[in-house]
């Protein structure tokens, strides 16, 4: 084998800077949904001033990938590994914003949140979690077939967000005094629904990566 | 943008032997009439060797023994009523240096036309500077048309050999790495006038650099070890090779 070394170094360098990325998005989700749904607004702080974090770590990988392109001209895999790398870094930023919406969301409504309607978003930012989280496991083990079998939960997650949507609404019929609080679950509900698509996002592009083909699961 | 997907050339199980070393292994691939064809692969796995094939430059070799079939426009390049000199200006080659003959920039490229009985002069005048055009080269050149092309710079020796090729109207133009001598400026010159060239000349490319490949060719031919591995459009070849050995080599894993 040749003098690729450094290349495949730096490749991996990418790599795991993308990893650290979404666990970083990973954490900043799950504190902003324990914020919300526990009423404990310090989560939802750690979540808005730890975005400069997930920021800067967008930069760098940004950087790097300018850098191998023009120093390293790659070709087929490589390539798909440093076009995929942006994808994924711009679809992890923006799960990021939507994680810190989620906990300005819930500092806007801690502590007079009415159980009731609360209910509905467990299940759905379950699913969209896991979305996350499978999502990356396809893009670490280059796993085609769970990045597709990621994707079907979309539907589900869907279905769930119109569901929750109508249910809402109803909700703040019969309680018109909620309104003001309620309505930002429904701002919730939108925000862990465009989560799922970033990650099924991710997953074509884990198997473009792979295969060299495109396919939109959505 | 027009699409042409004629055939110039049709070859089909082209084996060749060096003596009793086979160069070529069952090689059979079609080259696009008007587009330009690049040829890659490690040193020593038989892409001059093909090229010299196809305007039968390999005949000059002793102890080499072909079959297998090329068709240049539907007719065997082989057959027996095939006249090798009017082949040769059919198909012309652009070698690896740049070549030009010790006289002046004007004699190089009248050389050719000359050779096949062009003697009036205004007739000559027209082809040189149509010539140099198509070259790209007339504006550096035009004050000093009667000077000797060996004052040339590389860049512009390369494309007067372009020119010379020009002038005697071929309809394929071989060029085996045309550029591998010249710095980054003369080489995108030439890569540039490929692209004109190309509306009116079949064009195949050997080149060692593959950035080159994928910047100027429509179609691209993998060979190794004799073999044509992979052949197929420039794209999806760079970004999406089929085969293991294409992407191994295109990436840098060869060892
Ligand atoms: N005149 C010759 N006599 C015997 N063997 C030859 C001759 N020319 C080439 N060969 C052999 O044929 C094989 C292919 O050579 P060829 O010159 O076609 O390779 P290539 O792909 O053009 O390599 P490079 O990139 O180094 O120019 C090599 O093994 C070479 O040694
Ligand atoms: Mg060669």
């Amino acid at each position: 084998m040749t003098s690729r070394s450094t290349f495949d170094r730096e490749l991996n360098d990418l790599k795991q800077d993308i990893l650290r990325m979404a666990s970083l998005v990973e954490r900043s989700l799950f504190l902003a949904l324990d914020s919300l749904l526990s009423g404990d607004p310090v989560a939802a702080r750690e979540v808005i001033t730890g975005d400069d974090a997930i920021d800067n770590l967008q930069d760098d990988i940004e950087n790097q990938c300018i850098k191998l392109i023009a120093t390293q001209q790659p070709m087929a895999r490589d390539l798909r590994v440093i076009i995929t790398g942006i994808k994924i870094m711009i679809n992890l930023e923006r799960m990021g914003d939507h994680a810190v919406d989620i906990a300005r969301s819930a500092m806007c409504v801690c502590g007079q949140m009415p159980q009731k309607p609360l209910e509905k978003i467990p299940h759905m930012a379950r699913l969209v979690q896991q979305m996350v989280k499978e999502g990356m496991d396809a893009y670490v083990h280059n796993d085609v077939e769970k990045a597709r079998q990621m994707c079907m939960t979309d539907d589900e997650v869907d279905e769930l967000y119109n569901l929750t949507f109508q249910d809402l609404i109803s909700y703040m019929e019969e309680h018109p005094q909620s309104i003001g609080c309620v309505v930002y679950l429904l701002m919730v509900a939108r925000y862990l629904e465009r989560i799922a698509d970033r990650a099924t996002n991710i997953a074509e592009d884990v198997i473009y990566l792979v295969t060299g083909e495109r396919q939109c699961l959505n | 943008m027009e699409v042409n997907v004629e055939n110039k050339f049709v070859v089909q199980n082209l084996n060749l032997f060096y003596k009793d070393v086979q160069a070529l292994r069952s090689i059979s691939m079609e080259i696009m009439k008007q587009q330009i064809t690049a040829l890659i692969g490690p040193s020593g796995c038989g892409k001059t060797t093909f090229l010299r094939v196809l305007n039968r430059m390999n005949d000059l070799i002793e102890g080499v023994r072909i079959d297998g079939t090329v068709l240049l426009d539907d007719q065997d390049i082989f057959g027996p009523d095939v006249d090798v000199v009017n082949l040769r200006k059919r198909v012309g080659m652009v070698f690896q240096r740049p070549n030009p003959f010790p006289m002046s920039v004007y004699d190089n490229v009248a050389y050719g036309p000359r050779i096949h009985g062009q003697k009036n002069k205004s007739q000559l005048d027209q082809i040189v500077e149509k010539s140099l055009r198509s070259a790209a080269l007339w504006d550096e050149v035009s004050n000093r048309l009667f000077k000797s092309a060996l004052g040339l710079s590389g860049g512009q020796q390369q494309r007067l050999c372009i020119a010379r090729l020009l002038a005697v109207e071929p309809e394929v133009v071989l060029m085996d790495e045309p550029t591998s001598a010249l710095d980054p400026l003369s080489t995108l010159k030439i890569e540039e006038l490929l692209r004109d060239l190309k509306n009116h000349y079949t064009i195949v490319i050997v080149t060692h650099n593959m950035q080159q490949a994928a910047r100027v060719s429509d179609s691209t031919a993998f060979f190794l070890n004799g073999d044509m591995v992979e052949f197929g459009p420039t794209e999806t070849l760079f970004t999406r090779p089929k085969d293991q050995r294409t992407e191994d080599y295109i990436t840098g894993r060869f060892g």
